[in-house]
C-alpha cells in the first residue's frame, strides 16, 4: 500500500476480475480504481461468502488475507451503524497497530463512516474506558485483551450487537492454550451476539479440516491459490558443516557471499542462544560492515523496534532472527530467507520461507544451512518434504483443562453464571467440542473449593452458589484475578544492565544463577562481562575480545517432527545417496559397512567401549525431549540391574549412555510397562514436570504471576511452586492440577507419546549390535554438549565445590 | 550437615530444616513459621493454595524437636500468618501443635504479622533476653541480636534456598514455615544490616556457607 508494500493487503499482480466489485460499496470501488488496484479471486470470494456462519480462508502470505477478511465488514458498513460490528483478533499485538493504519487508508480514502481502533496492553486507561462505553465499529485487539474484555460486567452490553469475528494468523494461535482461551472466547461472543459470524485467516497447514473444526462447527474451507512453488535449495559450501553442534559458523563466508546478493536477506536461527553466538561471528567477519541486525524475544523492545524500523526504512541488508520473525508483519523487501540449522519442522518451514518475497504469484527463495553432518541428511529429508507438499505437524488433543479452569474464573468475574449453561457454552468451542460433564465440573470444583480432598475451604470458597448461579464470594477478587488472566507464560527472567543501567536485554534466572562474577556472555550480540546479582538485575560491563560463555535463553527447542524423522529413516535405506553432498554420503556408507543404518521398523542400538567406559547408543529417531526422557528412564533400569551408568547425552534422534558396564540384553530395558511405570514414579519428581506443573498452575489460577512491582518491593509474595508440586505429591496425589501436569508433561517436555509410538512400531525388532569401538553415526554423540550426569548427588557436589572455593576466595575459609 | 558457630557467648548450630539450636541451653528457635498462611489467603480472596502448608510445617518441627530433644521452644514471630489463623487452625492442626507444647517451656515472640497473643497456650512476648542475646521479630541495632521477619535466600550453583544470615554481631533466621516466598540476601535492607563478612547458609538437604556479599 503506498510506498510500503505490506503484507496482508498486497493488491499486486495482473487484474482479475474487471470492476466493479460484487457487493462492495461505491465509494471503496472508486477508491480503489484511483489506485489501481485488483481485487484476488478468493478476496472477492470471501465477499460472496460474507453470510456463511464460519468461514476458514487458507492462502499464502502475500495473498491479502487480512483484506479478505474485511471486505465484508467494509462492505455492510458503508451503511451507518451503531456500535461493534466487527472484532479482529491476532496474535502480536504490533499486527493490530499495523492493520489499524493500513485499513484507514481506504476508509478515509473511500471516505466511509468506519471508526477503527485498537486494544492490547499498550492501549491507555482512558482509550480503554471510553472504548468501554463507546465502542468502535472495527476492535482490533489480541485475545489476552478480549479476555480481560470479557472478564467485565458491561461484556453484554459492549458483545450486544457484534456481527463478524475475524482471527488471523489462526493457525499460529490454534498451536498453544492461546488459541484454546480464545476459542472459548468466541463461544461467549456467540451467546452474546448469537448468530455471530467467523471467519480464520491462515497460512498453509497440514490438515485444513482440523483447522476448521477447531474454529467452529459448521466452517467452510476456502482455499486460496497457493502460488508457485518456493525456490529452495541448500547452500552448498567449500568447507563441509562441523560433526556437531548447532550455529552455523562454518557457512559465514558463503552466507554473507548471498546476503551481498539479495536486497534484504533473513537468516532464522532455532535458539536465540545460537542466534546470538552466529550474530558476533558473522560480525567478525563481515569486512565490507554490511549492515546487518538481530531480532529475538530477549533483547529489549527498544532495540527490537530500532531493527525494525530500519528494516522498514530498507537501511538493512540482512537480520539474524529467530520465531519472533515468524509472523505477521511486513519488514520490507525481503528477497531471501536462510534458515541455519534443520528446520525441524516442515510446515515452521514452508511458512518462514514464506517471508521472502511478498508478492503474491512470485516464488519465495530460500536456502538450508545445516549446522552439522547429521543435519545435512535432515535438511535433505525436508527439502524432499516441501517439494512434495507434505506437511506435518502432530495433531493436538482436546482442550486443555488448566485454561478452563481460567475460563471459568475470567466467566465469574463478568457475573453470575448458571453451571449448566456454561458448560454447554463451553462444548461450543472446536478444542473442547468432547468435554464431558464431569470433566468440566471438576474445573468448577477446582476453581470453586481448591479441589483438595481436605476440604479446608468450605468457609472461604473462590466461586459460591446464590439464587441457582455461581458467583464469586468475594467481589473484590475480581481484580486480581484480570491481573493473572491469560496463557503466556513467561519463564522467570533477569534484566541485564550495563554500569550506566542502560538496558541490554533479558537472560533466564536459572542462566542467570549459574554465573560468577568475571563470566562472559553474549547479549545483544556483545560480550558482556558479570559483575553481580543486584536487587534482580544482573549488572554487567563490555568485554570486548573476550571468548564469550554460551548465553542460555529459554528458546525452545523444538523436536524434530514424526513425519520428518520418518523421512529420514527412509532416506538411509537408499542403496546410494546421489542427492547428498559427498561428504555426507560416504560418512553413511561407512555406517552402513561398519554397523547399520537405522531402519522405520527397527529399532538399532549400538554397544562398544570407547575412552575407558561401555557405551549404549539408542536410535530411537523420536526427537529431543523423548529421547531425553528415554536416556532418564534407561539409565534409572541399568542402575537398578547394576549397569553402572554415568551419564547420557540425548539428540533429536539418538540417546548415547555411558557407564562401567556394557548392556547384553536390550529387551527388559525397552518394556513398555516398566517405562510407563519408571514415568509414573520417580520420574514424576523431576524437574521436568515441576516446570510444567509452574506453568499449569499459573494458568489454572492457583498461583500469580510474580509481577515485577511485587517482586521488586519484597517478601513473601511468590510462592515456590516446586514446593507446592511436591506438597500436592506428598499429601493430595489425584489433585486435578497434578493428573492436568501429567497430561501436559506427556505431550510435551517428557513427550512419554513418542516413546510409546516408538515401542509400538518396533515391537519386538531391536537389533543389539557389539562393535569393537564407537561407530560413524555415534562419534557426532561424543561432542554434543549438555550431558546429563545421572548420579543424585551431582548437584550437591557442584553446590559444595562451589560453596568451598568462593568461601576461599573470599578468605572466609 | 550442621553449621556449628559462636555468637558472643553463645556456641549454635545452624540445622539444615532452618532451625537453630543452643544445646547449652536446651533451645530449639525457629522464625516466620507462618501458621495458617493459605487458609488467610482463601479468606481474603485470594488462590486456595493447597491446604496442607500447616501439617508440613508442623511435621518439620516435630522432626527437629524429636531430633535435638529440645526442652525450650522460642518462636520468633510471625508464627502465625495472622491471629485470625491461628484461631483458624484445623483441628488435627490444633491438636498436633498442643502436643508438641505439652511438657515444653514454649515462647512465641510477636511478629508483624500476629502483634498479639494467639488462643493457643504458651507464653507472649515482644522480645526476650537470654544467655546474653536478644531475641526479637525485627532486627535493631543492639547487638548481639538474633531475628527472622526477611525471609531471607541466597544461591549457588544449582541451587536457591533459603538462608540464615549470620556475621559478628546477628543471625537473621530464614523462615521455617512451608512454602513462603523469600527475599534474596543482596536486597539493601539485608546488605545494610549485615556486616561485610557475613555468611549465607543455604539450608536443603545439608547446609552450606557462602559470603553473603558478592
Amino acid at each position: 500500500m503506498g510506498n510500503r508494500p505490506h503484507v496482508d493487503f498486497a493488491f499486486v499482480g495482473l487484474p482479475i476480475f474487471p470492476y466493479p466489485a460484487p457487493m462492495l460499496p461505491s465509494p471503496l470501488t472508486t477508491w480503489f480504481q484511483t489506485q489501481g488496484w485488483t481485487l484476488h479471486p478468493h478476496q472477492l470470494d470471501m465477499l460472496d461468502r460474507a453470510q456463511n456462519p464460519s468461514t476458514l480462508l487458507i492462502a499464502p502470505t502475500g495473498g491479502g488475507k487480512t483484506l479478505a477478511g474485511f471486505l465484508p465488514s467494509l462492505a455492510e458498513l458503508s451503511q451507518p451503524c451503531k456500535g461493534l460490528h466487527t472484532l479482529y483478533i491476532s496474535p502480536l499485538k504490533a499486527l493490530t497497530a499495523d492493520i489499524r493504519r493500513n485499513l484507514r487508508r481506504p476508509v478515509e480514502g473511500a471516505g466511509l463512516p468506519i471508526r477503527i481502533e485498537d486494544r492490547t496492553g499498550d492501549t491507555t486507561y482512558t482509550q480503554r474506558r471510553r472504548q468501554r462505553t463507546d465502542p468502535p465499529h472495527i476492535l482490533l485487539t489480541t485475545p489476552e485483551s478480549l479476555a480481560l474484555l470479557l472478564s467485565y460486567e458491561d461484556a453484554p452490553r459492549i458483545f450486544a450487537g457484534l456481527q463478524r469475528v475475524i482471527i488471523d494468523e489462526i493457525h499460529a494461535l490454534a498451536e498453544s492454550k492461546r488459541g484454546d482461551q480464545l476459542m472459548l472466547q468466541i463461544a461467549r461472543l456467540e451467546t452474546l451476539s448469537p448468530g455471530l459470524r467467523r471467519v480464520g485467516l491462515s497460512a498453509t497447514v497440514e490438515d485444513p479440516p482440523a483447522l476448521a473444526r477447531f474454529l467452529g462447527p459448521e466452517t467452510q474451507i476456502l482455499l486460496a491459490d497457493p502460488g508457485p512453488d518456493p525456490d529452495i535449495r541448500m547452500l552448498v559450501t567449500r568447507e563441509p558443516p562441523p560433526w556437531s553442534g548447532g550455529g552455523g559458523k562454518y557457512a559465514i563466508p558463503a552466507i554473507l557471499e548471498q546476503v551481498k546478493a539479495h536486497k534484504i536477506t533473513l537468516i532464522f536461527h532455532n535458539t536465540r542462544a545460537q542466534a546470538e553466538i552466529f550474530f558476533h561471528n558473522l560480525w567478525l567477519a563481515n569486512e565490507d560492515l554490511l549492515p546487518i541486525g538481530i531480532h529475538h524475544g530477549s533483547l529489549s523492545r527498544e532495540q527490537r523496534e530500532r531493527v525494525e524500523q530500519a528494516m522498514v526504512a530498507g537501511s538493512l541488508r540482512a537480520v539474524v532472527c529467530t520465531g519472533s520473525l515468524d509472523l505477521g508483519i511486513d519488514w520490507g523487501d525481503v528477497d531471501l530467507v536462510i534458515q541455519v540449522g534443520a528446520p525441524k519442522n516442515v510446515k515452521r518451514l514452508v511458512q518462514r520461507i514464506g517471508r521472502a518475497n511478498h508478492r503474491y504469484n512470485a516464488p519465495s527463495k530460500a536456502l538450508l544451512v545445516p549446522a552439522n553432518r547429521f543435519e545435512v541428511v535432515e535438511c535433505q529429508a525436508a527439502l524432499e518434504a516441501v517439494r512434495a507438499h507434505a506437511l506435518d505437524g502432530d495433531p493436538r488433543g482436546p482442550g486443555p483443562r488448566d485454561v478452563l479452569c481460567q475460563h471459568i474464573l475470567a466467566t465469574a468475574c463478568a457475573g453470575p453464571f448458571d453451571a449448566t449453561h456454561l458448560y454447554t457454552e463451553v462444548t461450543q468451542a472446536g478444542p473442547y467440542a468432547t468435554l464431558t460433564r464431569p470433566d468440566f465440573d471438576a474445573c468448577l470444583d477446582f476453581v470453586a473449593t481448591g479441589g483438595y480432598a481436605l476440604r479446608a475451604y468450605d468457609r472461604w470458597q473462590r466461586l459460591m452458589i446464590r439464587e441457582g448461579k455461581w458467583t464469586l464470594r468475594d467481589p473484590r477478587a475480581a481484580a486480581l484475578i484480570r491481573q493473572n488472566l491469560g496463557t503466556i507464560i513467561d519463564i522467570e527472567t533477569l534484566k541485564v544492565r550495563l554500569k550506566n543501567a542502560s538496558l541490554l536485554g533479558e537472560i533466564e534466572e536459572g542462566f542467570a544463577a549459574t554465573l560468577t562474577p568475571g563470566d562472559t556472555f553474549l547479549i545483544g550480540g556483545e560480550v558482556v562481562r558479570f559483575d553481580g546479582l543486584r536487587e534482580m538485575t544482573v549488572q554487567v560491563s563490555r568485554a570486548p575480545g573476550r571468548p564469550p560463555r554460551v548465553a542460555v535463553f529459554n528458546g525452545t527447542k523444538f523436536a524434530t517432527s514424526t513425519q520428518l524423522s520418518h523421512r529420514i529413516l527412509t532416506l538411509f535405506q537408499q542403496p546410494d545417496w546421489p542427492d547428498l553432498p559427498a561428504h555426507t554420503a560416504h560418512w553413511l556408507q561407512l555406517q552402513r559397512d561398519t554397523s547399520r543404518l537405522p531402519e522405520p521398523d527397527r529399532l538399532l542400538l549400538e554397544s562398544f567401549p570407547q575412552d575407558g567406559h561401555e557405551h549404549l547408543c539408542i536410535y530411537g529417531f523420536a526427537g529431543r525431549n523423548a529421547q531425553q526422557t528415554l536416556g532418564l528412564l534407561i539409565t534409572k533400569a541399568m542402575e537398578d540391574q547394576g549397569l553402572a551408568p554415568l551419564g547420557f547425552v540425548a539428540t533429536d534422534y539418538a540417546t548415547l549412555i555411558w557407564g562401567l558396564e556394557p548392556v547384553t540384553d536390550a529387551a527388559p530395558l525397552f518394556d513398555l510397562a516398566t517405562l510407563r511405570q519408571g514415568v509414573e514414579t520417580w520420574l514424576a519428581g523431576n524437574a521436568v514436570m515441576k516446570r510444567s506443573f509452574r506453568n499449569v498452575a499459573l494458568i489454572a489460577g492457583l498461583i500469580e504471576r510474580a509481577n515485577q512491582g511485587r517482586r521488586k518491593s519484597g517478601r513473601q509474595a511468590t510462592f515456590s511452586s516446586d514446593i507446592l508440586y511436591d506438597t500436592l505429591r506428598r499429601y493430595d496425589p489425584d489433585h486435578l492440577l497434578l493428573n492436568i501436569t501429567h497430561e501436559e508433561a506427556m505431550r510435551g517436555l517428557v513427550d512419554f507419546a513418542r516413546i510409546e509410538e516408538l515401542l509400538t512400531r518396533i515391537g519386538p525388532r531391536i537389533d543389539l549390535i557389539r562393535l569393537p569401538h564407537v561407530t560413524p553415526l555415534a562419534a557426532p554423540l561424543f561432542l554434543e554438549p549438555g550431558v546429563v550426569p545421572i548420579h543424585g548427588a551431582a548437584r550437591d557436589r557442584l553446590a559444595e565445590d562451589a560453596a568451598r572455593r568462593l568461601l576461599r576466595e573470599a578468605g572466609l575459609d | 550437615m550442621t553449621h556449628p558457630f559462636t555468637l558472643g557467648p553463645a556456641h549454635l548450630i545452624a540445622l539444615p530444616s532452618g532451625a537453630l539450636h543452643w544445646p547449652h541451653e536446651n533451645l530449639l528457635i525457629v522464625s516466620d513459621l507462618h501458621l495458617g498462611k493459605s487458609e488467610r489467603l482463601a479468606r481474603r480472596g485470594g488462590a486456595l493454595l493447597p491446604p496442607y502448608e500447616t501439617r508440613a510445617t508442623l511435621q518439620k518441627l516435630d522432626d527437629d524437636i524429636e531430633a535435638t530433644a529440645a526442652r525450650r521452644i522460642l518462636c520468633l514471630g510471625d508464627s502465625f500468618d495472622d491471629l485470625t489463623a491461628a484461631d483458624n487452625l484445623s483441628e488435627d492442626d490444633r491438636l498436633w501443635l498442643t502436643r508438641l507444647m505439652a511438657g515444653r517451656d514454649w515462647t512465641w515472640v510477636q511478629g508483624n504479622h500476629d502483634a498479639g497473643p494467639a488462643a493457643i497456650g504458651g507464653s507472649h512476648r515482644a522480645e526476650i533476653a537470654l544467655g546474653g542475646l536478644a531475641f526479637r521479630h525485627i532486627a535493631t541495632a543492639q547487638t548481639p541480636e538474633i531475628s527472622g521477619h526477611y525471609h531471607p535466600k541466597s544461591h549457588l550453583p544449582g541451587r536457591t534456598a533459603p538462608c540464615f544470615l549470620i556475621d559478628a554481631a546477628r543471625v537473621i533466621m530464614p523462615a521455617y514455615g512451608a512454602s513462603t516466598g523469600g527475599l534474596w540476601c543482596d536486597h539493601p535492607d539485608l546488605a545494610a544490616l549485615m556486616q561485610p563478612r557475613a555468611l549465607a547458609i543455604l539450608t536443603g538437604r545439608r547446609c552450606l556457607a557462602r559470603p553473603m556479599h558478592g
